[in-house]
């Protein structure tokens, strides 16, 4: 523990201690419409935060993560609905499924030289795949979609995360924390200084011992099963699962948004990313709302205008200028 | 025995030969420079031995046993450490940060790696500089952590390619002081390419001249210099000698 807190500054950890008795005591206040944008924003800042060991710590575009989230959704809850398995032993099959898919891509791409931009297309080309694959997917419904029986629960069934969204609210805030965690020890680690070298530049990694390909590799599969666990929970939450939304691209674009915007490699960029495009926008949809202006598509747009403000004004993203305000960075 | 020894090498590109039949070796604990004209093959011959190109023809023996077809880090591995002509700082990592991958080599512990790496910018002079960003250093600063970082990998054998260009005369004795030192107390082999010849002369004790990929002379500085090829092909045109 004492480790883990080593070179943090104390400012930072009063500013997180705060964020997170603010999160514990949110559903204790906050209606059913904010618990449900709170257990969103916690959903980004958790897939954006997996999102960012690969893109962020190791350099390596994915704009198919969407692919993970539906493979983890869909194996979980598809082996719930066919043998009543429990998702926290689902979620075994959701992450070996996940991290032998990013396995794949990540063999194929590093073992051939598929770089940069060929490599996003590439994860784009299976995320694709998968869509169109479960579409004919008959054991899992295929295009007509994957629906879990939904009763009224008298009270919270953690084991078989039937429940109220309070409890997926605390499920998903965990997931976060421990990402969070997860991460900063990660970056601290010796696979965390490779990853940010072979980032900056492989050849140079690659002179000084490290195998590039084997730790890129591990960080496609890490970030692959961490998304993977954001689809259990998804699948569970929402109860139906459509090949065609759940491995649509513009999910992945979705999830990318929220480490973009707060800023790529950071550990706090993931978490203020979600915090402002989730919120913001639920916010904008509140005021249209109160004053009866009906604009389909507006969440786009929005989602537009703050990518643009942020790539032409903050290109590092939001917080590493926030952080030097707060004086929690030099 | 010799510590590297090439046998025959040759690599060619698009038809190109960059380097042809070459041959030579380096003593353990020898300071050896490799010299020639620009398009030599020099630095070809550098990515040969550190496994960035394996060799078309000819073998490339570290400690008596073959390289070839070892990978960079696996070349590393075997006790080979090397700068790029071509500096390739990790530019948004701090200067520290950028010698600590190269001291994870061999300590696998986060905060020993630190220590080792902060000895070793003491050691180069890097030492005020180690919280800057890589990408803030100046050219001399971004070739001290070239070396710093291959140093840190505690290679048996340093490959430097012209770490010593851009330095100001003083800042040059002082890198030539650091590699003498090197080479004396930690019995390091270095073998560097270099066009500062006020470097080559101070610190080489075998040169070997590269002209057209083919070695045309290797001996002492002042064989060398005396070798009627070598004056023709490379030092006839440079009046810094």
């Amino acid at each position: 523990m004492k480790r883990l807190v080593e070179g943090v500054p104390r400012r930072g950890l009063a500013i997180l201690g705060a964020l997170l008795a603010l999160l514990l005591v949110f559903p204790t206040f906050a209606s059913g419409y904010l618990l449900s944008i709170g257990f969103l924003i916690l959903y980004f800042a958790y897939v954006g935060q997996a999102w960012n060991i690969m893109m962020g710590f190791a350099g390596q575009l994915s704009l198919g993560h969407s692919l993970y989230v539906g493979l983890g959704a869909y194996a979980a809850a598809a082996l719930y609905f066919h043998f009543g398995l429990s998702p926290w032993l689902g979620l075994g099959a959701s992450i070996g499924i996940s991290a032998a898919a990013g396995a794949v891509i990540g063999f194929l791409a590093f073992r051939f030289g598929v770089a940069g931009v060929y490599f996003a297309i590439l994860t784009i080309a299976f995320a694709e795949f998968a869509r169109i694959g479960f579409d004919h997917f008959a054991w899992v419904h295929g295009s007509s979609g994957l629906f879990l029986p939904v009763a009224n629960y008298a009270e919270n069934d953690l084991w078989n995360l039937r429940g109220s969204p309070t409890m997926f609210y605390y499920l998903m805030l965990g997931l976060t924390v421990g990402a969070f965690v997860l991460c900063h020890v990660l970056l601290r680690s010796r696979m965390g200084y490779y990853w940010l070298a072979i980032r900056e530049s492989p050849e140079a990694a690659q002179a000084l011992g490290v195998n590039v390909f084997r730790y890129k590799m591990v960080a496609v599969m890490i970030s692959a099963a961490m998304t993977s666990l954001a689809g259990v929970v998804f699948a569970f939450y929402y109860n139906n699962l459509f090949p065609e939304q759940i491995f649509h691209i513009s999910r992945s674009i979705e999830l990318i948004l929220g480490p973009i915007i707060g800023g790529v490699g950071t550990l706090v960029g993931p978490l203020v990313g979600a915090l402002l495009l989730t919120g913001l926008s639920a916010g904008l949809h509140e005021v249209m709302l109160q004053l009866g202006i009906d604009v389909p598509g507006i969440r786009q747009v929005f989602y537009g205008i703050c990518l643009l403000l942020v790539v032409m004004f903050l290109p590092d993203g939001v917080w590493p200028p926030l952080a030097k305000k707060l004086r929690l960075r030099r | 025995m010799s510590l590297l020894e090439l046998r025959g090498v040759s690599k060619s590109f698009r038809g190109l030969k960059a380097v042809s039949g070459a041959s030579f070796e380096v003593a353990p604990g020898g300071i050896h420079a490799l010299i020639g004209p620009n398009g030599a093959g020099k630095t070809t011959i550098f990515n040969l031995v550190a496994g960035v190109y394996a060799p078309d023809a000819g073998e490339i023996l570290f400690d008596g046993r073959s390289i070839h077809g070892l990978r960079p880090d696996q070349v590393c591995a075997a006790g080979i450490g090397r700068t790029f002509q071509i500096v390739k700082p990790f530019a948004g990592l701090s200067a520290l940060d950028n010698v600590v991958v190269g001291a994870l080599h061999g300590f696998k512990d986060v905060s020993a790696a630190k220590k080792h790496a902060a000895e070793i910018m003491e050691k180069l002079g890097l030492g005020a500089k180690r919280d800057m960003l890589a990408s803030s250093l100046t050219l001399p600063d971004r070739k001290r952590l070239e070396v710093a970082r291959a140093l840190a990998t505690r290679p048996q054998l340093l490959l430097l390619d012209e770490v010593m260009a851009g330095l100001r005369p003083t800042e040059c004795d002082q890198m030539v002081a650091v590699f003498r030192e090197l080479n004396r107390a930690e019995g390091l082999t270095i073998l560097l390419i270099e066009h500062v010849m006020r470097a080559v002369m101070a610190l080489a004790q075998r040169i070997v001249v590269l002209h057209h990929g083919e070695v045309i002379a290797r001996g002492t500085p002042d064989e060398v210099v005396r070798d009627p090829a070598v004056l023709e092909s490379y030092l006839g045109e440079e009046t810094e000698v």
